[in-house]
């Protein structure tokens, strides 16, 4: 992709470019999220866009796509820099959005205000993240992934149970749309719900590259690569890896809360595991630990997933090819991402946009290091031999 | 290392009858709780709750079994290359599977059998048929995408088995659709014996018996023979079985094959006792079967089937107490509490500062 644009564009401009968004990244951040959301909201009225389907449904496609981003950049966190494999992710999501369904809508008969919720939102979905991450800090990278399993089972089985309080299976239906600042957000026009996601994933992707070079993400990666160098060198891994899931989660809530005041019905079949293991997908896909990376993945994937399998699936009911028609392509989604899993894991570990170091990490285990004990002793035979 | 590696439980002498005795007491005292809980839980059904308890024991037992059979391929997997295969529970549900469509597409089955020669043979059959099946199946899982990853980082083939099970998972979506198949119950239901007043249906015993006489084969193999040896080495360390002229690839590949002919008799013992299939199926007695053997210390194969054992006591005592939906969390608040606080499971002591 690098020899691409090295192709296009001439090499002491693209150096001043790269010189300029190392330099001001939040610019450059804010310049880029701003012009692809516009390319985004006014495309969707042309070709070929356009002809898939109306502008308003590409938009709000776009709204699910950026609940997608910020689940992707905020499990990024835990996943990329600090390297806690975390499969329970859809948990915090939930609590986010069963939060906001309790601060605003009929069921309980409070209407709070729409900001205050997003942000007390994200703080709760932050405290739980916490609330797990304590316990879980002594396990190692496996049983670490099963315990966040079980806990993002657990949590929708809790919503699911709990009835009384949160309508079980139907669950709290009604839940009132943003109003910020006295602006009402329209049921049916998306338009405003496509502004205020662009900003929060502008805000949010600010926010976490500026985490990513300071201290504490450096700790993240220290604690990734190697946790005993980490603690040796001073860093307080307990605190350092309550922080990743914290601010994990924070970036959940707030996906949460967006995604039930847009749906405005939370119920417990939209946190099952398939939402964790789709965000893991993505950032699997997209690179583990580079944020504009995995922000990409989860776009893409977004589309896939609901744009180009549901046009596949209409195209062959109209296009008379006899097996082909009787496939509905939806079904295949998790087959497909079970599929890129594996086959990125075997071939590109580092995944589509690698961020540097990770891909060097990933690497490190091929190279006839210390540790591998078959390269060694092949190493050593062949000298033997010779 | 591993408890694999370590001395059999019927090599040691005097300790000998020690486990069957533990088991029994643990069988015994889960009896009496829950004929306690039950009585205390609807004192109007308080003068049946002995037959009921004991009826559910059995019950507890014949799922344990099923579990414990998975868990042991759970177990021996993360024993010998340190992999939580996430992709096992899936494998169990191909099992089913497999043994539904030996069942009705080769044997024509579509109801109980009541020729009890026939239906040993029927039943014989379809473990000789989905055994060896789901055995190779697992055994080819690692040779494709475990094996290439062996020297990756310790994340690289934990995403990956995560994605075969995804894979099998909605294979199994794609071939046989969202909802239950049901398979046929070759064991005819209404054959009871009574025992205590409690009237318990054969077919408990029958699995109960399937599985323990497996694993006694299972720990007659790690424990005695040569292979077995091969892998309890491997187990304890790779480099070093290497230049004792052990083949640690082919050692690894027959522990999937071992674990996947467990988890198929698991397929094969479900398929009677419940009479359908999932594509779902997997992943939740996945994670059960998982939660057994981290409960009897992971890598150790006499705690992976206590493990399983309790398990089922987990479950069956909540559904018995009409809290089954309950059951689930309980499993998982057991998962979790074991992994933060003894992370080593009941018997395991041997991992030590693994987790």
């Amino acid at each position: 992709m690098t020899a691409w644009i090295r192709s296009i564009v001439p090499p002491e401009r693209l150096a001043s470019i790269q010189a300029f968004s190392g330099r001001h990244r939040s610019t450059t951040v804010i310049v880029v999220m701003f012009i692809v959301s516009v390319v985004l909201f006014f495309w969707s009225d042309y070709p070929p866009f356009s002809l898939f389907q109306p502008h308003n449904a590409w938009i709000g496609g776009f709204v699910n796509a950026g609940v997608l981003i910020l689940l992707a950049m905020g499990l990024n966190v835990v996943i990329g820099m600090a390297g806690l494999l975390d499969l329970g992710y859809a948990a915090f999501f939930a609590i986010g959005a069963y939060f906001y369904a309790f601060g605003a809508s009929p069921f309980t008969g409070l209407h709070l205000p729409f900001l205050l919720l997003l942000f007390l939102g994200a703080i709760c979905a932050a405290l739980f993240g916490i609330v797990l991450g304590a316990p879980t800090l002594r396990l190692r990278g496996d049983y670490l992934a099963i315990v966040t399993l079980g806990f993002g089972e657990i949590v929708p089985i809790l919503f699911l149970n709990l009835d009384r309080y949160t309508q079980g299976t139907n669950g709290i239906t009604g839940v009132d749309r943003p109003n910020i600042l006295g602006v009402q957000f329209p049921g049916i026009d998306q338009t405003l719900y496509f502004v205020l996601m662009a900003v929060v994933v502008t805000i949010t992707m600010i926010l976490l590259y500026r985490v990513q070079s300071s201290r504490l993400g450096r700790a993240w990666m220290a604690i990734r690569e190697d946790e005993l160098a980490a603690a040796a060198n001073g860093i307080n891994t307990v605190t350092t890896k309550l922080l990743a899931f914290a601010i994990g989660a924070t970036t959940a809530g707030f996906a949460g809360v967006l995604n039930a005041s847009k749906l405005t019905i939370v119920d417990p079949s939209q946190f099952l595991f398939t939402v964790s293991f789709t965000v893991a997908t993505v950032i699997v896909l997209g690179g583990m630990g580079n944020i504009w990376g995995v922000a990409v993945a989860a776009f893409l994937i977004y589309m896939i997933q609901s744009v180009v399998l549901k046009q596949l699936t209409g195209f062959f009911d109209v296009v008379p090819i006899p097996i082909l028609t009787d496939i509905n392509f939806v079904q295949f989604q998790f087959l497909l991402f079970g599929i890129a899993l594996v086959l990125m894991m075997l071939f590109r570990p580092e995944g589509l946009f690698p961020e540097r170091r990770r891909a060097r990490e990933l690497h490190e285990g091929t190279d006839a290091d210390g540790g591998d004990g078959a390269n060694v002793d092949e190493d050593v035979l062949v000298e033997a031999r010779t | 290392m591993t408890a694999i590696a370590s001395t059999p439980a019927w090599r040691r002498g005097s300790r000998r009858l020690l486990l069957p005795l533990v088991v029994m007491g643990i069988v015994a005292a889960y009896y009496f709780v829950l004929w306690a809980a039950i009585a205390l839980a609807d004192p109007q059904r308080a003068s049946a709750a002995g037959s009921v308890a004991l009826q559910q024991t059995v019950n507890a037992l014949s799922i344990g079994s099923i579990y414990a059979l998975i868990a042991l391929g759970y177990t021996m997997v993360y024993g010998i290359i340190e992999l939580i295969n996430f992709a096992h529970g899936d494998i169990f549900m191909v099992g089913a599977f497999i043994s539904l469509f030996f069942l009705v597409s080769v044997m024509g089955q579509s109801g109980p059998v009541y020729d009890v020669p026939v239906l040993i043979l029927l039943i014989l059959g379809t473990l000789a048929f989905t055994m060896p099946l789901i055995a190779l199946l697992n055994m080819s899982i690692e040779r494709i995408f475990y094996r290439p990853l062996r020297h990756a980082s310790r994340l690289a083939p934990l995403i990956t088995a995560i994605g075969v099970s995804f894979i099998l998972q909605n294979v199994a979506l794609v071939i046989a659709g969202s909802g239950d198949r049901g398979t046929p119950q070759i064991f005819p239901l209404g054959w009871r014996v009574d025992l205590l007043n409690a009237s318990v249906p054969v077919l408990s015993f029958v699995i109960l018996l399937i599985a323990l006489t497996l694993m006694g084969v299972l720990q007659l193999f790690v424990g005695r023979t040569r292979l077995g040896r091969a892998m309890r080495s491997t187990a304890q360390d790779q480099q070093a079985s290497r230049l004792m002229g052990v083949d640690v690839n082919q050692t690894i590949a027959l522990t999937f094959l071992l674990g996947g002919a467990l988890a198929g008799a698991a397929g094969v013992a479900w398929g009677l006792n419940f009479g359908y299939v999932r594509q779902d199926l997997g992943f939740n007695a996945g994670l059960k079967a998982f939660t057994s053997a981290v409960l009897g210390g992971i890598g150790n194969i006499t705690g992976a089937v206590i493990g399983g054992f309790f398990i089922g006591f987990v479950e069956n005592f909540s559904s018995s107490l009409g809290l089954a939906r309950w059951a689930e969390l309980l499993v998982f608040a057991v998962l979790t509490l074991v992994l933060v606080f003894r992370p080593t499971g009941i018997l395991g002591q041997q991992l030590g500062d693994r987790a």
